[in-house]
């Protein structure tokens, strides 16, 4: 069994995002980056598959060097080694032109099953995944909360989440699934395992070593550009309301809903 | 030159999903902007009855897609289907619900045709110079980014449902109906539903709730969730909670309101015991009202609520449930 992991760096969720002022972009000099978070449960079940059925889990990741660090915390979990597509030229794209870029560096790779996160936390596009399943012609399965691999190893079965339950679809390998947050609980990498990680092989990609033209990643091949970034309106603290009771706050919180605000 | 502006008319148990009338109301006014006509696609099975519903909303036409391989949906046989209609007619724009069925259609759809997708967006609309563009979150809310599209066509987007505002209908307004056949065989449908597991219990999908009552660390334990889901009923809320009351096991993850659970923007959020940090927030900061319920005068969310009530919210909600049902009663 052998999985493919796509892999983003992302910030983490604590940080605070501000948005530079000419619009162009976010302040990053101060963020701290992780690996995206249900990545991290990509990772996890890969690892779970290889030590049922064998095989390598390898992490594909698309970012600039910093991105290494977050390649090393999947290798100190028990990822196997790393291809990084490096080069400035899949930078700034949209999920369509880095799902290309993606999709190239993974052709000729053996694979049963590719896993993403269900979508990165920075762009929340949850849209890289599909594409690149499109991309390789096979089917993909988003949003999965189990995933149980026939015997064999040719088909599995997988839980998906849907509005007000789950929806359990058979699907053949390979295929791609995007984890969701309950998949499995990702594992910490121990200190034998960063050791190890040091040792592991990072394969950096550049764009002429996927015969990719230029105008079909990165910024050039988007098939959207983000135009400007603002910030979100601040909300404005409002009214605490007093009263000696909870009964009387609650009449009076009752009363604003339905005469003020008109919600209810 | 491609032309027309479509909307995914997306169906569930028998009727219409409302954001695809939201939808409609807004591509309306840019349809007129721009003098195309506005098209629903309905994809299923004997789903023809459903096509006098967008007329009212301003389609102008209602292509129906029937087939009975598409009774359920599939990623790929509805992929195929909306792909092979797009091919033919060549629209400049087609919009949808970002809904689970949205998510998962939408980028691949966008994939195959080769075109660009805005996903989850907040607004849609022209430019200056009538260039279709949309504007969307990032980084779970706590930015957001104008978006605009190469030349490539159609120019996508999902839009967030309970955004946008759906007009009165008209119902003197009567779309034409188009049938149109698609070819699919069973060899088309690699990933097949073989089972749906419903969790009893929950109503309608937090993303689409217009009012969600929702529990932190402060509701202590899984039983006390009981008085929320009697506000929830007189308020026909659905219940959500923080990721602490999910990591605690009392609520589903399915359930989890913020930056790695769902984001949300109701009409109003009423979040009980909830501290209101960042990564919450991101999840539910575009709600219109909030009320903050929390007994910590220092939490972070009274800065950030509409009204708050600085108390102990089991004595509150129970409360608060009472006069909310009285005023309905008046």
């Amino acid at each position: 069994m052998n999985s493919i992991v796509c892999m983003k760096q992302v910030p983490d969720t604590e940080a605070q995002i501000r948005v530079k002022p000419d619009g162009s972009g976010i302040v990053d000099s101060d963020i701290k980056f992780v690996m995206n978070p249900y990545d991290e449960y990509g990772v996890e079940e890969a690892l779970l598959l290889k030590e049922k059925f064998g095989g390598t889990v390898t992490i594909v990741c698309l970012g600039p060097e910093r991105a290494v660090e977050a390649i090393r915390t999947g290798l100190a979990m028990g990822v196997d080694k790393a291809v990084h597509l490096d080069d400035p030229a899949f930078e700034g794209g949209d999920a369509f032109s880095t799902a290309k870029a993606l999709a190239a560096a993974i052709k000729g790779m053996e694979y049963d099953l590719i896993f993403c996160g269900k979508q990165a936390i920075d762009d929340d596009l949850a849209q890289v995944g599909p594409a690149l399943a499109e991309m390789l012609g096979i089917p993909q399965i988003v949003v999965v909360t189990k995933v149980e691999v026939s015997e064999d190893g040719k088909k599995a079965k997988v839980n998906r989440q849907i509005i007000g339950g789950e929806e359990i679809i058979e699907v053949p390998l390979p295929a791609v699934l995007t984890a969701q947050k309950g998949l499995n609980e990702p594992r910490y990498a121990s200190l034998p395992g960063i050791m190890k990680a040091k040792k592991k092989e990072i394969k950096s990609v550049k764009i002429a070593d996927l015969g990719l033209d230029p105008n079909a990643v990165g910024k050039a091949g988007a098939k959207t550009q983000i135009l400007k970034m603002y910030s979100p309106p601040q909300r404005e603290s409002g009214k605490i309301i007093e009263g000696e009771t909870a009964e009387e706050t609650a009449s009076k919180l009752a009363k604003l809903l339905r005469e003020e605000a008109k919600v209810i | 030159m491609a032309k027309g502006i479509w909307v995914f008319a997306e169906h569930s148990d028998g009727s219409v999903r409302k954001v695809t009338f939201e939808i409609l109301s807004e591509a309306r006014k840019i349809a007129d902007k721009i003098g195309e006509e506005l098209c629903a696609v309905i994809v299923g099975n004997q789903v023809e009855a459903l096509a006098d519903k967008c007329g009212p909303y301003g389609a102008d036409k209602v292509y129906v897609v029937e087939h009975e391989m598409l009774n359920q949906y599939t990623t790929e046989g509805y992929t195929k289907a909306l792909t092979d209609l797009v091919k033919q007619h060549q629209p400049s724009i087609l919009l949808g619900g970002a809904t689970v069925t949205g998510k998962d259609l939408f980028p691949r759809v966008a994939a195959r045709l080769e075109t660009g997708l805005a996903v989850d967006c907040t607004d849609i609309g022209l430019d200056d110079s009538n260039q279709f563009f949309v504007k969307r979150p990032m980084y779970a809310g706590k930015a957001y980014a104008e978006v605009g599209f190469s030349d490539a066509t159609p120019k996508m987007a999902s839009i967030r449902p309970n955004v946008l505002i759906p007009s009165p209908p008209d119902e003197s307004r009567k779309a034409e109906v188009i049938k149109v056949a698609v070819e699919i065989s069973p060899d088309d449908i690699k990933a097949k539903v073989v089972e749906v597991v419903k969790i009893a219990g929950e109503k309608l999908d937090l993303t689409e709730a217009e009012v969600i009552v929702s529990g932190g660390r402060g509701m202590k334990g899984q039983e006390n969730f009981k008085i929320l889901e009697e506000l929830a009923e007189v308020l026909n809320a659905t219940v959500g909670a923080s990721r602490a009351a999910v990591d605690a096991g009392w609520k589903l993850q399915s359930e989890q309101v913020g930056q790695t659970g769902k984001v949300v923007s109701p009409n109003l959020y009423v979040a009980c015991g909830i501290s209101g940090a960042i990564q919450h927030f991101a999840g539910m900061g575009t709600s219109k009202y909030i009320v903050a319920i929390n007994k910590d005068p220092e939490a972070v969310i009274f800065g950030k609520c509409d009204y708050g009530i600085c108390d102990d919210l089991f004595k509150v909600v129970p409360k608060l449930t009472e006069e909310i049902k009285k005023l309905k009663k008046d």
